[in-house]
Order: structure tokens, then sequence, then C-alpha cells
């Protein structure tokens, strides 16, 4: 019975084990071919251990894409995006869970629609909209559209709902605006939903790919998604410096996930895992 | 005599408050939604709206004209249109199934044996979740090379002969459905994970006395106990493998011979390679209708979760 035991808790471990290889390796495979140049990452049998081509790798890939400016494009437009974002998603949060006011019913049943509606019906009229603004290959065309983020309120809301009133009450009769209420006594109550939002936030729009890659066309605009997306499309695929754009998306990403680690899983998880 | 001093304090600073026209806690919920009310108007209920309207007219450069039903009949009659549907819907019904329950085995597994290194287990299997889908999907299209990718190098290490990944049509379906797997997986397994952890554990004890074997235990207590958790995960997956772009575009670009063509990839070659705005708002409005068709049957075997 013992020994039966101990070999089950083995097997179990063997395969969590090969589990976590299959869901590392490709991790490790991508870091290793950034080092490499484009034959070696095809050579039979591979060499599976780093190279010294990062630095030839990287000269190409800046030649080919100037990765520096694209590394800021994703990087100013996540930041941007993610902290006006949340601010808005908590302001609207606030509003519907503290307030009564006329409208409200039907603003939050048109919130909760829009949840559902996939959100590839806006894009067609949003690129006439971005066309007509004059608005392609800008910054704002990425931000704006998806800033009102439907999910983050429901979000904001349900988590400000937990706040007793009393606190409004008693900040008002001290003679607290309410602004003043909602920035020193509102939103340092939130401070971990507001972070599990602003990391939801953050990724979707660091990942984005779609909506990017229909607005921004000239090169010194893309973001990381759309410039490896347009590495693929070239007619000599260079899988070095493709490797090397990939591992540098993905690296900021994994530095903070191991950082906040907690933070970010129910972020990612947009708040529905609760720890 | 000091308490009423207070009240007129506070009753002059509201006072001072109104008549300055500064925000009251009357009109400061319109102040705080505005932007978001903004906002969704311009970028979301305008769109689709619009998007509708246009779905029944055709856009030649800057000129619409309304051409009724044409876009939608000649969407039923578009063979690309309905390998498109048939293909998103093979990839949901494999591989929503085949990713849940692979993510349930591996939070079983994790939550039942008392692990030493849970957190290096959790942490390791989420990795994927992170990643963007454009990056993954490019690693696994290099991993995934029919010549001298690494997933056919190690095959062949056991005798199996090289399989033609991305270039026909069988196995680039299959490959969509690894990538997917793969980034996906962790993510739910988090979730089942938190959900395996919410659940009584005087229930097994209770079980225990009564002499209930393990496994009786896990289909008499676990699964029903999980069932909100399924249907959270199955719903958002569902919604999620509907909406299908990133991994078939960077993977295949819908290829080899439209095997991996889906909805949403069809919808950005017939608006954006081929600026045929009218035909794609009827294909997006096409999604719509079987993504509300499919929630609603979610919703009806649900009951009222």
């Amino acid at each position: 019975m013992v020994a039966k035991k101990i070999t089950s808790k083995i097997i179990i471990y063997i395969l969590l084990i090969a589990g976590v290889v299959l869901s590392i390796a490709p991790f490790y495979w991508m870091i290793v071919g950034s080092t490499l140049p484009s034959g070696e990452i095809f050579r039979v049998p591979p060499k599976l251990l780093p190279g010294d081509y990062l630095a030839k790798n990287f000269q190409t890939l800046n030649e080919s894409l100037g990765i520096a400016k694209i590394f800021w494009n994703s990087l100013f437009i996540a930041l941007v995006y993610t902290l006006v974002s949340t601010l808005i998603s908590a302001m609207a949060g606030y509003a519907f869970a503290k307030f009564k006011f006329k409208g409200k019913n039907v603003f939050f049943f048109i919130i909760l629609c829009t949840l559902m509606i996939p959100s590839q019906v806006t894009l067609i009229p949003l690129f006439e909209m971005m066309v007509t603004f004059n608005w392609l290959n800008t910054y704002q065309a990425i931000i704006l559209p998806t800033l009102a983020s439907p999910f983050a309120i429901y979000l904001m809301r349900q988590n400000m709902k937990a706040i007793p009133d009393s606190i409004m009450e008693a900040s008002r009769i001290d003679g607290a605006g309410e602004l003043k209420i909602f920035f020193t006594v509102i939103l340092p109550v939130t401070r971990p939903a507001m972070a599990a939002v602003g990391i939801f936030l953050f990724m979707s729009q660091w990942n984005s790919l779609l909506w990017p890659l229909i607005t921004l066309n000239s090169k010194e605009m893309f973001t990381l998604p759309v410039a490896l997306s347009s590495l693929i499309g070239m007619a000599r695929i260079d899988y070095g410096q493709l490797m090397l754009g990939t591992t540098l998306s993905t690296i900021p990403i994994m530095i903070f996930f191991l950082l906040l680690q907690k933070h970010f899983i129910s972020g990612i998880l947009g708040g529905s895992v609760k720890e | 005599m000091e308490q009423t001093e207070k009240v007129v304090n506070a009753n002059t600073s509201f006072r001072v408050k109104t008549r300055r026209g500064l925000l009251t806690p009357k009109n400061v919920p319109y102040f705080f939604i505005g932007p978001a009310f903004l906002l969704i108007m311009i970028f979301t209920v305008y769109p689709v709206i619009s998007s509708f309207i246009l779905s029944f007219q055709e856009v030649r450069g800057v000129e619409k004209s309304f051409v009724g039903l044409a876009n939608y009949t000649r969407l039923f009659q578009d063979p690309i249109f309905y390998k498109s549907l048939l293909n998103t819907f093979q990839i949901l019904i494999v591989q929503v199934p085949i990713m849940l329950l692979l993510s349930l085995l591996i939070a079983v597994g994790l939550h039942s044996s008392m692990l030493k290194g849970k957190a290096f287990f959790r942490i390791s299997y989420f990795m994927p979740a992170i990643t963007a889908l454009v990056a993954a999907s490019i690693v696994f299209m290099i991993l995934l090379d029919e010549n001298f990718g690494l997933v056919n190098y190690f095959l062949s290490l056991f005798g199996v002969n090289s399989i033609p990944w991305l270039t026909t049509p069988f196995w680039a379906k299959v490959s969509v459905i690894l990538v997917m797997t793969w980034r996906w997986a962790g993510y739910n397994m988090v979730i089942f994970l938190a959900g395996l952890q919410n659940i009584p554990s005087d229930l097994y004890e209770a079980a225990s006395i009564d002499g209930a074997s393990k496994v009786k235990q896990f289909f008499m207590i676990t699964i029903p106990q999980l069932k909100p958790v399924f249907i959270f995960t199955v719903v958002m997956s569902t919604i999620g493998t509907l909406q299908l772009f990133d991994e078939p575009f960077i993977l295949t670009g819908g290829g080899p011979n439209n095997a991996t063509m889906t909805i949403t990839v069809y919808l950005y070659q017939a608006g954006f390679k081929f600026f045929d705005f009218g035909y794609a708002s009827a294909i997006a409005y096409v999604l719509v209708i079987i993504t509300a068709i499919i929630s609603w049957i979610q919703m009806k075997l649900v009951g009222d979760e």
C-alpha cells in the first residue's frame, strides 16, 4: 500500500515535470535561437546551446526594423494606455457602484452588451474613422478605441461595491470634496484591484496584433507584434533576427511576471481568480 | 457646542462649493462616468451600428450604395466562407475539450499530491500565458518546420517519419491546435486549481468515512463542485476560439489551401486586403450572430449562472 502510494506519487511527479519541460522548452529555444545565425537554427542534428551570433542578429534586426523605436512604440502605447484606461475604468466603476443617477441602468446595459459583442465588428468603421481623422500611423489610433474597456469597468464596479458607503459619508461630513474623496479615499482602498486591471490592460495592449496591424503601415510606427509579423512576410526570412525579435518582446514581460507573479496571474485572469 | 460648530462649518463648505458650481454628490457621477461614456459611444457603439449598415452596402472607394442583402447572399454562396466556418468549428470542437481536460489533469495532479515546489510548477505552467500570441506562433513555426524543425528531429529519434506540420491541410490544423493548447492550457489550469482549492475539505473527509474511493470521490465531489469553473472556462475558450486570428495568421497565413482560414482571418482579408468593406461587415455580423447563439445556448444549459 505504501509502496503503491510512493510509485503513484513518482509517476505524477514525472508527468508534471514532463509538462513543465513542454511549457518551458519553447522559451529556451527562442532565447538560444536569438544567439544563432539563421542556418544554425535549422541544423540537423540541432545545436541546443547558445551561440555567439547575438550581436550580429541585433545588428540585422536593427537594420531591418529600427528595433529601439519599435520597442519604444510598444512601451509608450502600452504604458499610456494602461495608466489612462485604469483611471477611466476606476472612475466609471466608482460611479456605477456608489452613485444613483439618471441613465445609469441604460449605460450599464450598453456596457454589458459590448462585453458580449466580438470586437471584430468594430474594425471596419473604426478604420474608416481613423482615415477620416487622418490618424493612421499614430499612437492615438492604437490607444483611443479600446481606452474605455467594458471588462475593466465591470471589474472595478464589482470591487468598488465592496467599499462601505460610510467611508464616503464620513469624508463628506469632514468637508472633503468629491474629487478628493475619490483620489485619497477610494483609490487607495482599491489598489489591488487596480493592479490586476492594470496588468490585464497592459498585457492585452502589449500583445495586441489585429488592430495595430490594420492601422500601422509605416515601419517607424510599428509595435512589436506588427513588426514581428512583418518579418515573416519578407521574401527571405532571417530566423536569427526573428527569434531575437520574439525574445525582445517576451523577456520584459517575463521579468515582470517573475517579480510580481501573484498580481500577474490574477491580472491576466482578469481578477476572476481570488487568492 | 463643538459639534454644532462642526456641522455649521460643513454646511457652509457645502454651500460654498455649490455656489462655485463645483462637483457635488449629485452631479459628480456624470463627471466620473463621462470619459468612459464618450469613448464607448464613439469607439464602440457607433462602429457597431455603422458596421451593421455597412453590411447592406457596397463600398467603392469613397462611394457607398445600398445593395440590400447582396453581401449576405454572396456570403452564403462563398465556399471559402463556409470553409472558414467549418475550420473554426473543427478547431473549436477538438481544441477546447482537449485543452480543458489537460488543464484539469494538471490542476488535479498539482492539487492532490501534496507536492513540494507547487509554486514552481504553477509559475512554469503559467509562463506560456504571458507570451504574445504572435511570439508563440513564431517560435512554433520554427519548431514545427518540416525538414529542420526541432519537433520533427526529436520525433525522428523515436523512429517517427517527418511530419509536414505546416504544409498539409490536416497537420496545419493540428499545428494551430498545438499552439493554442500550449498557450492556454496553463492559463486554464490556474483557474481550475483555484476552483479545486475552494472545494471544502470536509466534503472529502465525509466521503472517506463513508468508504468512497479516491476515483469515486473525484467524480462525485470534485467534478460537480467544479461546475461553475467548467462553465467559465468553456465559455471563455469558446468565445476566444470563435475569434481566432493571431495563430493561423502567423503560423500558416490561413493556408495551406485555406485549411486554417478562420472567420476572423477571412474578415481581415476581405476588409484589408481587398478593401471590400461591405462584405467584411457582413462577415463580422455573422460572427456576432454565431457568438450570440452559442452564448445563448451555453446560458440555457447552465441556467442562471
